[in-house]
């Protein structure tokens, strides 16, 4: 675990805003949000699906298609030649960026990878894209390397995506992922169409070549469980915000933020076996938020101010981030919200 | 692995062809009149012909739909003198033969099908392609449409348009016929002969591409936009590839596959568009000869255009079944 | 001539919904433009036939052989003198029936065939797939073509045999179709539960899986019917036709086979391949139409 809590941050997000355009009107997907990764931090990225956990992966690699579009905002990453804001840069700038600055790692299981080209080819691909003055044999020595740190052989390189297993599949996409050594990885849910098993070493082997290029690593995922082992921090979203950022023990032991804590009761543990508890009621639709904090409606602790005010995010005395009126007193170094203007914001959507 | 495929391709063409070579035997054996014997003792009585030669062709007759012989032997003949390649003489042109006949007129045929075929293929599925595409302009995507519309229209017509406006008002190209039949006796390898060739084949070339760049254009469009919905195409652009690379390597060559497969069924339609626009211009192959043994009631030559399009169609669509899996891999190995 | 459309029959027509078909025309303009051409091309043959005496201005000798349009005839004569406005007239309705009839004898034995196949399998299925995959390789028009001149005899072609002959490969589409869709649908959950609650398979099949495929059926219809008719063109045009009844595929082969073009006789040639356009325009329209309602993700490519 080589993570420099004290360094200067690899990527700061600050106020990132998503919006889609449907028919039936505006969806605030992200929603002013903010975070920062420390060098060879790996983040736990949870929340419902729908929640736009997916859309903050495909924000910051401005891969937003219309009718979305990235409002408002700032991703700025530190690499060896300095800083870039990935939302600054222009369209071949951001495609050079690309896997050489910020990889994206998919679901590879399922049909990431090109069924008509061998796996070398595919990998052949990306660097040619990127560094076109190496030489093939380079290219080929350096994708065979890659497969060899994903613990895959090298033949590899020469078969196509099906003679390959899910598992396979998915160290193929983190290989590519980590061909060009880049700050950020985003996963998004790499281990889902997993097997257990297979999950596992899936999951250890994305740590493990994050450790080996010093990269930090946004880990997209809805298994808490996974995320408790191997993650350093854990960030909730609800609704297209981010509700609370907590080292993964202090999340799991004294959740903050009562989406967290239903969240974290309603996994199945060794002491409470039989007594599942779901979370009641359903996920919001985006398009029709509830009023001030969009989880007021399900929250066993809401209070009159909840159905009225977006919570001001605080950040704790040790370092911890949570958006909600419960800690609104609780927390003395709490700046007084300018609620009226968030509160705009959040009815914007239904206008 | 290769080897099997190739052999399960090849004994099912063998079989398709002859199941249809057994339809065309019992084809007027169902019919409740006999139209050919009817026919043949009309032209018998209506043309002075030697009865030596007539003698010749109610033997054939009868060797091929003689009704004097049990079924079974019947069914031996006719596939023996098929397998000859032996389709018996031609009524109207006799003595000439059937396979004398087709083999005068299948090049012409290949060679006008074969071109617009490719091109047709390669633009309308280009169009398509380009259509779906999100970074085309607005015009590319604008272009399906009409030609969809122009698709509904059968060739035949757009040929006899064409005819109108093109060759005979603006008179910008030969009415019909292949070659300029006073320059050249008949045909000859030399460039002169093949540019006129080329002069004159543009008009029913038009009239079979414009009739169905559509359909391809309309095909690729739908099937690009599926594709481009896949994780592969989206994770291309994750891997910061360039544009022209996802979209020849990872979007066309994916969305193109079922195109293949659709080329493969369109064959025998294709086969059908060409008979009408060769016979509408007066082009020497398959659809002339069959528009003058169908004047003629000459239905040796029916029957032996028949068989060569079936054999011809079969031998197509394995060839694009052979050449399938040097585009989809997975067929390789059999999961399909 | 007892000629019954295509009306938007697989439309709900209910009248206290006349508005809301109305709205959605407007959302699918494929099939609005389509329907408004088909109902003019029928209005045209319809109101022509009534006012005009078809039975003898549409046949030879009753006019002056090839006068240009003139006000007596407003679309000018042929050359066996036929009045061509009263030609064009039967010929939508005569070349409408062979469609019709071809389509419905299609869209029947097409769903027959295909519910057989897809919801009972075994050998009517693998019957099916053979014979699918023969005539495949047979090019329609030579199978056709084939059959005409085999069958029947060429100077005693009706608008019937016409049909017929355009039958034999109108319910192919048709049966794949319904097969497929018989196939995706009878794994269902709603099928099960049918099963479960004891219904027959006939029930199942006519209480369940039909209004399913409705949307796609009504496609599949105007697809043959389209095919029909082009089929029934092929034949015309190359002599196998009816050839004494003014069809519109008739006409065109005629004007062909007297060098209309080369002889300035214009009109002979442009309003019968008017006719074939629109007629094809519209059935293409309304195909597309219906598409679009059957499976209205096929918008989104717009």
């Amino acid at each position: 675990m080589t993570m420099n809590q004290n360094a200067a941050p690899t990527l700061r997000v600050s106020n990132l805003r998503v919006t889609y355009y449907t028919d039936a009107g505006r969806v605030t997907a992200v929603n002013e949000v903010s975070f920062a990764l420390a060098p060879g931090e790996r983040l736990g990225l949870v929340g419902e699906s729908g929640c736009g956990k997916s859309t903050l992966a495909l924000a910051l690699m401005r891969m937003i298609k219309p009718p979305g579009r990235i409002e408002s905002g700032s991703a700025i990453v530190r690499t060896d030649k300095g800083e870039v804001d990935l939302f600054a840069l222009d369209e071949e700038d951001m495609r050079r960026a690309r896997l050489s600055v910020i990889s994206y790692i998919p679901q590879g299981a399922m049909n990431a990878l090109n069924p008509v080209l061998r796996v070398g080819q595919q990998m052949i691909d990306a660097l040619q894209a990127h560094v076109p003055e190496m030489s093939y044999q380079a290219m080929r020595e350096r994708a065979e390397q890659a497969l060899e740190s994903v613990e895959l052989k090298r033949s590899v390189f020469n078969l196509y995506p099906h003679e390959l297993s899910g598992g396979m599949k998915q160290r193929v996409c983190i290989a590519i992922g980590i061909l060009l050594s880049p700050r950020v990885i985003i996963a998004d849910e790499p281990t889902s169409a997993l097997d257990v098993v297979v999950q596992r070493q899936v999951m250890e082997t994305i740590c493990k070549v994050q450790a080996q290029i010093g990269a930090s690593l946004i880990l997209i995922g809805h298994d808490m469980g996974l995320m408790a082992q191997v993650m350093h921090r854990v960030a909730v979203m609800y609704a297209g915000r981010l509700v609370e950022v907590s080292p993964v023990r202090a999340l799991f032991t004294r959740p903050l933020h009562p989406y967290t804590q239903a969240l974290i009761q309603s996994l199945p543990r060794l002491d409470n076996r039989g007594v599942f508890r779901g979370l009641p009621g359903l996920a919001p639709s985006l398009l029709r938020l509830p009023s001030g904090c969009a989880f007021h409606p399900r929250c066993a602790q809401a209070m009159a101010v909840c159905a009225q005010v977006v919570p001001k995010p605080i950040t704790t005395a040790d370092g911890r981030f949570v958006a909600c009126h419960l800690h609104d007193s609780v927390d003395s170094d709490l700046t007084p919200a300018p609620v009226l203007q968030e509160q705009s914001h959040a009815n914007a959507p239904a206008a | 692995m290769q080897l099997r495929y190739l052999l399960q391709r090849l004994a099912f063409m063998v079989f398709v062809i002859w199941s249809a070579i057994t339809l065309l035997f019992f084809l007027p054996r169902l019919s409740p009149i006999n139209p050919v014997r009817e026919r043949f003792a009309e032209l018998q009585r209506s043309t002075g012909w030697a009865p030596r030669d007539m003698e010749r062709l109610v033997k054939v007759y009868e060797v091929k739909f003689g009704l004097n012989k049990p079924l079974l032997e019947q069914y031996a003949d006719y596939m023996a003198s098929v397998l000859r390649g032996d389709l018996g003489f031609s009524i109207m042109r006799y003595p000439r033969t059937v396979s004398e006949l087709i083999a005068q007129a299948l090049p012409w045929t290949i060679g006008l099908l074969l071109v617009t075929t490719l091109l047709t293929f390669a633009i309308g599925t280009a169009i398509g392609a380009l259509a779906a595409w999100p970074r085309s302009p607005q015009w590319v995507k604008g272009m399906v449409t009409p030609l969809v519309v122009l698709a509904a229209v059968p060739p035949y017509l757009l040929g006899l348009l064409l005819i109108y406006f093109v060759a005979f008002r603006a008179k910008l190209l030969p009415l019909g016929g292949a070659y300029t039949l006073g320059r050249f006796t008949g045909p000859e390898l030399s460039l002169p002969f093949i540019l006129d060739v080329a002069r004159h084949a543009v008009l029913p070339a038009l009239s079979l591409i414009l009739a169905s760049v559509g359909f391809w254009a309309l095909g690729m469009r739908g099937m690009g936009v599926t594709v481009q919905g896949e994780d592969y195409v989206l994770f291309a652009e994750h891997k910061g590839l360039k544009l022209g690379r996802i979209f020849y390597a990872y979007y066309v060559r994916n969305a193109i596959l079922p195109q293949v497969t659709a080329l493969a069924l369109a064959l025998g339609s294709i086969v059908s568009a060409g008979i009408l626009v060769e016979y509408l211009y007066g082009f020497p192959g398959l659809g002339s000869l069959l528009n003058s043994a169908i004047l003629a009631n000459d239905f040796f030559v029916i029957y032996g255009i028949g068989l060569i399009t079936i054999v011809a169609v079969a031998v197509s669509m394995t060839l694009v079944d052979l050449l399938y899996p040097l585009l989809d891999p997975r067929i390789r190995y059999g999961t399909r | 001539m007892n000629l019954t459309l295509p009306q938007p029959a697989s439309l709900p027509t209910q009248p206290s919904q006349t508005v809301l078909v109305l709205r959605y025309l407007r959302r699918n303009p494929s099939l609005a433009v389509g329907l408004v051409l088909l109902a003019f091309l029928v209005g045209f043959g319809v109101i022509g036939s009534l006012v005009i005496d078809v039975d003898t201005r549409a046949y030879p000798l009753a006019a002056p052989p090839v006068q240009p349009p003139s006000p007596e005839y407003p679309l000018g004569t042929d050359r066996d003198g036929r009045d061509l406005l009263a030609v064009m007239a039967r010929g939508v309705l005569l070349t409408g029936a062979v469609g019709l009839i071809a389509g419905t004898v299609g869209i029947i034995v097409g769903v027959v065939v295909g519910f057989l196949a897809g919801y009972f399998g075994g050998a009517v299925d693998s019957v099916l797939r053979w014979l699918t995959e023969v005539l495949i390789t047979i090019p329609p028009l030579v199978l056709q073509v084939l059959i005409a001149s085999t069958i029947v005899d060429k100077n005693k072609v009706t608008v019937l045999t016409m049909a017929g002959v355009a039958s034999v490969l109108s319910w192919m589409g048709t049966a794949r179709m319904v097969r497929a869709q018989v196939l995706s649908l009878r794994e269902r959950a709603f099928v099960n539960m049918a099963k479960l609650s004891g219904m027959s398979d006939l029930e199942i099949i006519f209480k369940e899986l039909m209004p399913n495929m409705l949307p796609y059926l009504a496609a599949s219809f105007v697809g043959a019917v389209m095919g029909a008719i082009g089929a029934s063109f092929g034949l015309e045009a190359l002599g196998l036709g009816p050839v004494r009844e003014p069809t519109i595929g008739m006409t065109i082969r005629w004007a062909v086979y007297h060098s209309a073009i080369f002889n300035q006789w214009w009109w002979w040639v442009l309003w019968p391949v008017l006719a074939l356009i629109l007629i094809f325009a519209s059935l293409a329209l309304i195909n597309r139409g219906l598409d679009e309602l059957a499976n209205p993700r096929v918008r989104r490519s717009e």
